[in-house]
């Protein structure tokens, strides 16, 4: 009787397999029509397997079939290339669930590299997306580009050159970031208004600010709390602002290691942060005028423990540049000390802890911390009062790992 | 030649024909009930001649009051509704329309566009059918000779010439969008979904020839069976986008901006994340970009602070990626790659007439 039970198992399964379709693409002549057809006709559980070499596209590709994979035969060997691209907002748009990317690169995309949006379920492994010139405020915005998406799954895959942030996740719940490569973009990874995401064994290097955990108002999703970044190298971002004006990355500062705006419950630990000229944890309200009444901007429930940090504050950009002029050193860790806001003219104030514990530094043996004393969330930095004393110990629950669910 | 083409049809619509025409099959519903589509589009017998040109019966015409922007296209709209079956007027949004029912836009340019009416070449004509499950978008393609149109569910390219209302000389590659990119516009909440037939859109006249047929096409639709319930003098109405006689500067800029970007900026569509709301329902001039910050705009942006500056179009975030043919700075993403001039010189009136709050007094 069982062992019927697993034959008809074993059939299901084996059924199941000879069903789903191998739609292979080599470069070459129609290859851009090849690779959109399949991406249109595939049906759940089938794979789209790029060749090696280069499929140059002139229009976004778009997935919208639950249960497809796309993958190459390596980050460099299969390419996507959109420098001739003259239509699509993004180089590959997905839009459906439990899609699996891998093994291949998105070059030179005109706006975000690949885009996730509403999907349930995305694993990114091994891909790289990248603009090949370096550094240019022309370059599309994100990398790799989840937003409004549950269980992401971002792992050994390659970001480089992107005007925004080379992989960010905006708006997303159940997110896990790891053993990623960011470079060269102005926000290395970048998580934004999103639910429970763990950041951990990346390399986030030649950014201009290596890791960022941000919360905006006036979005269908905002409150982003329980984020642990961990076991990360964050470390030489020193690259020069290169994102066009009016972006909220505009605003964050050269040669920053960690910035961490608004948000709850944010855990920042075992990371290596070194060699990054402004700062190497920078803490922050979230400092503009708003109307949401339901934003907090306030960064509250931060840990900042048993890192260990590199030299820093040796080249003091944007607004901390003169921070520094007025004789204040740059710590490790900088707060700004935020503990009240406005709301349309109403003051309000807010529960914010804040642990600054056990972390090294080659530098100064402990790892500074200065607060600016700004108690109003976005006051000037001449109103900073800045207090080398840390934050009271107290204990602030670390949160969950994070599982993803199939 | 429109006369003549709309004297047929509405005497189709009637069920009228003459002793002596020749009797045209009707709309083969089993064309529209199948699970794959007809190669061509003459086997759904919409229309009565191989060039599309003349509906069949129960194939109403329909305008609307503001357009979407499609690069200056001439559009032909038709409704065809199964016979016993009726839609279901509602106010707000598109109508509940049965099973069974198409929607038929046929795209075209003519060879100079300040005469509309000559040389009128077909590009290709988009079915959007109700199925028990949902709507499925169908493109059909136009052949050089004009005589048969054929699915291309992948999209195309179709390069085109012709001269513009402003007598210059325009040449495009038309694209037919794929399936993915039919719903990059047609999506609520992940379905597919008409966004034109609404109530306040298809609020207006429409030059029915004879005398004794209502002329607002709402009342057509139910004077005819087409739909249960409406009236044109009771239903919202917007104002067309391009006639100040037809409303105030803000209302004809929100139905711009309604018909032209709120498909996917809702709360439900594919920019629902960009927290941008332009609805024609939405009052609060902060989720239509007043003083909004932008998000993810990238260099979109162009360097300027927020989607609306009240009174400084020249530094508004929307204007601009409206102005742009850009891929990556573009809005709308898809659909166009000309610039609207009438539309941005409408929104840059607007936001120059702002006040703070971002109202218009008039």
């Amino acid at each position: 009787m069982r062992l019927i039970a697993a034959a008809a198992i074993a059939a299901i399964v084996i059924t199941g397999a000879a069903e789903a379709k191998t739609w292979r693409i080599r470069p070459g002549a129609d290859a851009e029509q090849r690779l959109q057809t399949a991406l249109i006709e595939a049906r759940p559980g089938d794979t789209v397997q790029l060749g090696r070499g280069r499929i140059e596209l002139t229009g976004g590709l778009s997935l919208d079939v639950d249960r497809v994979t796309i993958r190459g035969d390596g980050a460099e060997r299969s390419i996507l290339s959109f420098n001739g691209q003259r239509r699509g907002a993004e180089g590959l748009l997905i839009t459906s669930d439990n899609v699996l990317l891998r093994d291949f690169a998105v070059e030179n995309a005109r706006g975000d590299a690949i885009k996730a949006r509403d999907c349930n379920g995305i694993t990114i492994r091994g891909v790289r997306v990248e603009w090949t010139r370096g550094p240019n405020a022309e370059n599309g915005a994100y990398g790799l580009y989840p937003v409004n998406c549950d269980n992401v799954l971002i792992e050994r895959s390659i970001a480089r050159g992107a005007s925004d942030a080379g992989i960010y996740v905006g708006q997303s719940r159940n997110i896990i970031v790891r053993e990623n490569l960011a470079e060269f973009n102005v926000a290395g990874i970048e998580i934004e208004n999103s639910f429970n995401a763990d950041v951990f064994e990346n390399v986030a290097t030649h950014n201009t600010g290596g890791i960022l955990v941000f919360d905006l108002p006036g979005l269908p999703q905002q409150g982003g709390h329980d984020i642990r970044v961990f076991n990360n190298r964050i470390v030489d971002n020193n690259t020069p602002n290169f994102a066009p004006a009016g972006n909220i990355v505009a605003g964050v500062p050269t040669g920053t290691g960690v910035l961490i705006m608004a948000n709850s419950n944010v855990h920042v630990f075992e990371n290596e942060i070194a060699d990054n000229g402004t700062v190497n944890v920078l803490i922050s309200a979230y400092r503009e005028s708003f109307q949401d009444a339901h934003y907090n901007p306030l960064a509250r429930d931060i840990v900042i423990r048993d890192n260990a940090f590199g030299n820093t504050g040796y080249a003091p950009a944007g607004d901390l540049a003169a921070l520094s002029q007025l004789g204040v050193p740059m710590p490790d860790v900088l707060w700004d000390g935020a503990t009240v806001y406005s709301q349309g003219g109403t003051p309000r104030t807010g529960l914010v802890r804040m642990v600054v514990n056990d972390n090294r530094s080659t530098r100064t043996g402990v790892g500074s911390f200065l607060s600016l004393g700004m108690a109003v969330a976005g006051s000037p930095l001449t109103e900073a009062q800045p207090d080398p004393t840390p934050p009271p110990l107290v204990a602030i629950a670390e949160p969950e790992r994070v599982r993803i669910r199939d | 030649m429109r006369g003549l083409v709309l004297a047929a049809l509405v005497l189709a619509a009637l069920g009228i024909t003459s002793a002596t025409a020749q009797v045209a099959p009707g709309v083969n519903t089993a064309a529209i009930a199948a699970e794959r589509p007809p190669e061509l589009l003459s086997a759904y017998h919409f229309f009565r001649d191989a060039g599309a040109r003349t509906p069949n019966e129960r194939v109403t015409p329909y305008d609307l009051n503001t357009p979407l922007y499609s690069d200056g296209a001439l559009k032909f709209r038709y409704v065809y509704v199964p016979p016993g079956t009726q839609a279901q007027y509602r106010d707000e949004g598109v109508f509940e329309f049965p099973v069974g029912t198409v929607l038929i836009k046929t795209f075209a340019f003519a060879a100079d566009m300040r005469q509309p009416t000559e040389n009128v070449r077909f590009l290709e004509t988009r079915l959007l059918i109700r199925r028990a499950e949902g709507w499925v978008a169908y493109p059909y393609v136009w052949n050089e000779a004009q005589t048969e149109a054929r699915l291309s569910p992948i999209g195309a390219n179709i390069p085109v010439n012709f001269t513009n209302e402003q007598g210059q000389a325009i040449a495009l590659d038309w694209a037919v969008p794929n399936r993915n990119q039919c719903k990059g516009c047609h999506d609520l909440a992940g379905n597919l979904t008409p966004i034109g037939p609404s109530a306040r859109n298809l609020n207006r006249t429409f030059d029915y020839p004879f005398p004794n047929i209502p002329d607002n096409q709402i009342d057509f639709w139910a004077a005819y069976g087409l739909m249960d319930g409406g009236a044109g003098g009771d239903a919202p109405t917007v104002p067309n986008a391009f006639d100040p006689a037809s409303g105030s500067l803000e209302l004809r800029a929100r139905a711009y901006l309604d018909v032209n970007c709120a498909h996917c900026h809702n709360p439900q569509g594919p920019a629902h994340t960009s927290g941008l709301d332009l609805r024609w329902s939405q009052h609060e001039p902060i989720a239509w970009g007043v003083g909004k910050r932008p998000v993810a705009a990238g260099r979109g942006s162009a360097g300027f602070e927020f989607a609306i500056d009240p009174g400084h179009p020249e530094r508004s975030i929307l204007l601009y990626r409206m102005r742009s043919t850009d891929p990556g700075v573009m809005m709308p993403e898809t659909g166009r790659q000309l610039v609207d001039n009438r539309g941005t010189a409408l929104i840059e009136e607007w936001i120059a007439h702002m006040d703070a709050e971002g109202r218009v007094s008039e």
